[in-house]
């Protein structure tokens, strides 16, 4: 999915090659996504983030599409700018804001993985810790206490900061987000949103890998629900 | 005098920044007074910024040409050939007089003007690396410019969607009411994609893409970045430009679509100077001349005279030159990516630009003169009296010490210590190219689908440039080719981005002219073309100078890349230390030692040696290709570059027979390698074991001993303790 602003799209379609799937992009302007398995909408200044950061993304002419498609069940993925157009379009709970110092993080974060049950960590298992680059300003995950409590009864928080053991605390939350979550999911666990980006640890040379159990998650989320009765 | 303050009385030249034998000169080539408009376009393309008047007498001697090059200097960016059909082009500019008036505009727009020169040239921008310089970081002002550059930079690249993958900084008082902000941009294209600024075919269409035209950054060029500052420059702040990053972006977009699908016959971008300089350079580059409607011009404002027009420095925006046919795709190639796409002009026959507003003709002039008959000035030169004394009192060795009060001390320092408080801020991943990132002596990133790699470092040290300027810039050359070389390439060019003073000070010129020699010199030795560059003169303040600041910025090629390049996170427990180049132990002018413990900047440079540097160079390179750990030595000397190592790969080390003066002193040619125990080649340059990674101290045996934990508590908090 390629808003103007958009700048991940070509590292995501790089990432999904290598792990030998066939992604094309599709420009914001279409309004048809048949004989496609999934979405993912990558990372970016959609719009350039103007007015907030996914808030004129939600209106673009594809977004029909890509609610249509979250609505049969099939892999919709936000990654960072992608996960906020997906929780400005109410998609997915909750919102992000600016980071807790104020400043930009670029940097590899530590991740521990929640659940294994949505579309992004089907391949994961839960306790599982990544280490994947964070790139963003409004990274700051925030949603009321309703709302935290609903979902972690309803097992939709993907992954959370964590340091290198896997610990949560304070000091490995980068940016203020609450309860350190980094990654979400809707209920039916098919729409799956995370600030870090899984495509930009795809290869040894890159300094991790540990992105592409999360990528892989995807095609076989895919399947799980194309083979269920 | 240019560096007067506007005055209602003074006549309108003047205050336009030009000088009675210029006005002259006009009045020549016209055969008449010119118009309003007419002087207003003089004004900026002869200012010092647009026309290198002072400096183009020297600028012929850099060497430019290898068999590589594909473009030299004068195009918007140099080019060279990494073979299969790739190329790359590279670009340095300077803003540091927006960035000292409006900090977050003047770095953000910096930015976006050197993706523009690259994109131009028919390259999609890959990378962009920030030199930068400010006043110490005790004073809340100075803070203010330095977060505020930071930020400007990090807005501005991350959004537009091209990663920044770091620069190098210093802090010294002569810049505090004058840093610097240089930005340098890497592009990468196919070679069929190339595309120049020249507008052929008569008949063919001027088409405006991009941002309207507002009244921002009018005489951005002439007024702010070819005068010197006083008291008055906080009322300049409408003379800085405002950055569009999304607009860019999809600008950006727009023109490599334009480019891939060949509906262009030659592009210019509109930075200084505006609308002026992108339509007579066009028209110029193919001989050729131009008539330009002002009417189709999208303006922000009513009322817009047409010198503000033609000198309006407003962001994104291009001028494509198109034949007509195509100028329908053009068109529609823009809305796609919601650019505006307007037409204003036709190139003809004769080399006459003629402008038009409201149907009368307010400009008409050979469009060749606006760059061809610049002023060219040979200015005096004088070598300063303060050399003599400051070569005669430098400090030859250092005093008896401690090393658990000396490197403290120094890692302390912000231009020493930990920069990731910059380097976080800025999207350095985009792309997956980055295989070094930001931290190291060169950043190196892949060309995906092929075993290329290319490595960027910038460099710079003004003191040292300052105690000898023929010397340090020689040095700089010589640092900046090895910081490539430990990343496993070879140097194969470089970008110059010159910062000086008040040209017409004979002892800046002065610098100016030994700084380009030593400069020559050094890439003559290394064979290495200069492809491109900026002069950005007046930087002084109340009658201040900085520091002669030139900053290289040098690409290193390698194919194959190494496959696991050496990385300072690298050492192991057991690794032995060798230390590689000639031993020093007496170079201390201007070296950080000197500066931080003993407060001193005095002493005469160490000459570089070709012969010792040719070698160390490839060395350096091999090496790469089967050693974990390659590292430069530089400021802080072998101390500190020991430290580096150590702090970053979280490992304590061991250090045998070093003198202390050899500690810190600051010579070239070095380099420190690490290998697994018995494992290091034979080389034809002098190589010396001088110790062993292990444990959790850093300790330098006789000379004492620090915490690897301390070292690190004091490296990493360098910069976020005095910006918190």
């Amino acid at each position: 999915m390629v808003f103007p602003g958009t700048n991940c799209e070509h590292d995501v379609v790089h990432a999904l090659d290598l792990i030998g799937l066939q992604p094309e992009l599709v420009f914001h302007k279409e309004t048809d996504l048949t004989g496609f398995d999934a979405v993912v909408l990558p990372g970016g200044f959609a719009h350039g983030d103007y007015l907030r950061t996914g808030a004129i993304a939600r209106f673009s002419p594809i977004m029909g599409a890509v609610t249509a498609m979250a609505a049969t069940g099939a892999p919709v993925i936000g990654i960072c700018n992608g996960f906020q157009v997906l929780c400005e379009a109410g998609l997915l709970p909750g919102a992000l804001v600016a980071n807790r110092d104020l400043a930009f993080i670029c940097r590899p974060v530590h991740l521990r993985v929640e659940t294994s049950r949505s579309a992004l960590t089907t391949g994961a298992a839960s306790g599982e810790v990544l280490r994947i680059p964070l790139n963003s300003y409004e990274g700051n995950y925030v949603a009321s206490p309703e709302t935290i409590r609903e979902m972690e009864a309803a097992d939709q928080i993907l992954v959370r900061y964590c340091d290198a053991s896997g610990t949560i605390s304070d000091a490995a939350n980068p940016n203020g987000s609450i309860g350190n979550i980094a990654g979400v999911c809707n209920a039916a666990g098919n729409v799956a949103g995370l600030m870090p980006h899984p495509e930009r640890a795809v290869e040894t040379v890159l300094g991790s890998t540990d992105g592409i159990g999360l990528l892989r998650s995807i095609p076989a989320f895919a399947d799980l629900v194309a083979t269920r009765p | 005098m240019t560096e007067s303050p506007p005055d209602t009385a003074e006549p309108a030249h003047r205050q336009l920044g030009m000088t009675d034998d210029e006005y002259e000169s006009v009045i020549a080539i016209l055969g008449r007074e010119p118009r309003p408009a007419e002087l207003a376009m003089y004004s900026v393309m002869w200012s010092e910024h647009c026309s290198y008047k002072s400096s183009r007498t020297h600028l012929g001697r850099l060497p430019s040409s290898a068999p590589w090059v594909v473009v030299g200097p004068g195009e918007n960016a140099g080019v060279v050939d990494l073979g299969d059909g790739w190329l790359a082009a590279l670009r340095i500019e300077s803003h540091n007089h927006p960035s000292f008036v409006e900090p977050y505009q003047g770095a953000a727009t910096g930015v976006g003007g050197i993706l523009r020169d690259i994109f131009t040239m028919g390259a999609r921008p890959i990378a962009v690396w920030d030199p930068l310089r400010f006043g110490p970081l005790d004073e809340a002002h100075n803070r203010y410019l330095f977060g505020g550059v930071v930020s400007g930079i990090a807005g501005y690249g991350n959004a537009v969607g091209v990663p920044t993958l770091g620069g190098e900084v210093e802090f010294a008082d002569r810049y505090a009411a004058n840093p610097l902000v240089n930005v340098m941009a890497l592009g990468l294209l196919r070679r069929e994609q190339l595309v120049l600024s020249a507008a052929s075919g008569v008949g063919n269409i001027a088409v405006l893409l991009g941002a309207a035209t507002g009244r921002d950054g009018i005489g951005g060029a002439s007024i702010l970045a070819s005068a010197s500052f006083d008291e008055e420059s906080g009322s300049k702040r409408p003379s800085v430009q405002v950055g569009d990053p999304f607009e860019e972006k999809r600008l950006i977009e727009a023109c490599l679509e334009l480019y891939d699908r060949s509906l262009v016959v030659g592009i210019q971008d509109l930075g200084a100077a505006g609308i002026s300089c992108a339509t007579s350079e066009c028209a110029a580059n193919g001989g050729m001349g131009m008539d330009v409607d002002l009417d189709s011009v999208p303006v922000r404002e009513d009322g817009m005279t047409a010198g503000e027009i033609l000198m309006s420095e407003s962001q994104e925006r291009m001028l494509a030159i198109v034949e007509p046919a195509a100028v329908a795709d053009v068109v529609a190639v823009a809305e796609k990516w919601e650019v505006n796409a307007s037409v204003i002009g036709t190139v003809t026959e004769g080399g006459s630009l003629r402008v038009r507003q409201q149907g009368e003709l307010v400009a008409e002039l050979p469009a060749a003169s606006l760059s061809d008959d610049a002023p060219k000035y040979d200015r005096p030169l004088a070598r300063p009296g303060y050399l003599d004394e400051l070569w005669a009192a430098g400090l030859t060795a250092a005093p008896p010490g401690d090393v658990a009060e000396v490197l403290p001390a120094l890692l302390d320092d912000p231009a020493l210590g930990d920069r990731s408080w910059i380097y976080q801020q800025y999207d350095h991943q985009l792309f997956l190219n980055t295989i070094i990132e930001p931290g190291h002596d060169g950043s190196l990133l892949r060309i995906k689908g092929t075993d290329k790699a290319l490595a960027v470092s910038t460099d710079g040290n003004g003191q040292r440039c300052y105690l000898d300027p023929r010397r340090g810039a020689s040095r700089l050359v010589m640092e900046s080719a090895l910081n490539v070389a430990v990343t496993g390439t070879m140097p194969y060019a470089v970008v110059d981005n010159l910062n000086f003073g008040n040209p017409e000070k004979p002892e800046i010129m002065w610098q100016f002219s030994e700084t380009i020699d030593g400069m020559a010199e050094a890439c003559d030795q290394l064979m290495i073309p200069v492809i491109g560059g900026n002069v950005s003169f007046y930087n002084e303040s109340a009658g201040v100078d900085i520091y002669p600041s030139p900053v290289v910025g040098m690409l290193g090629f390698a194919d194959p890349m190494p496959s696991s390049p050496p990385r300072l996170d690298r050492a192991r427990a057991a690794m032995e230390i060798w230390l590689v180049g000639p031993r020093d132990e007496t170079d201390f002018a201007a070296s950080a030692y000197s500066r931080v413990i003993h407060g001193r900047l005095d002493g005469r440079p160490a000459a570089t040696n070709p012969d010792v540097g040719r070698g160390v160079i490839a060395a350096a390179a091999g090496l790469a290709h089967h050693l974990p750990v390659l590292h430069d030595i530089s400021s802080g000397g072998i101390a500190v570059a020991l430290a580096e190592i150590a702090i970053t790969s979280e490992i304590g080390l061991s250090i045998g027979d070093v003198g202390w003066s050899e500690l810190w002193s600051e010579g070239p040619h070095r380099f420190l390698a690490l290998c697994e125990p018995g494992s290091m080649p034979t080389l034809e340059v002098p190589t010396v074991r001088i110790g062993t990674m292990g444990g959790t101290t850093l300790d330098f045996g006789r000379h004492g001993a620090v915490e690897l934990s301390t070292a690190t508590g004091v490296w990493r908090a360098a910069i976020p303790r005095r910006m918190a």
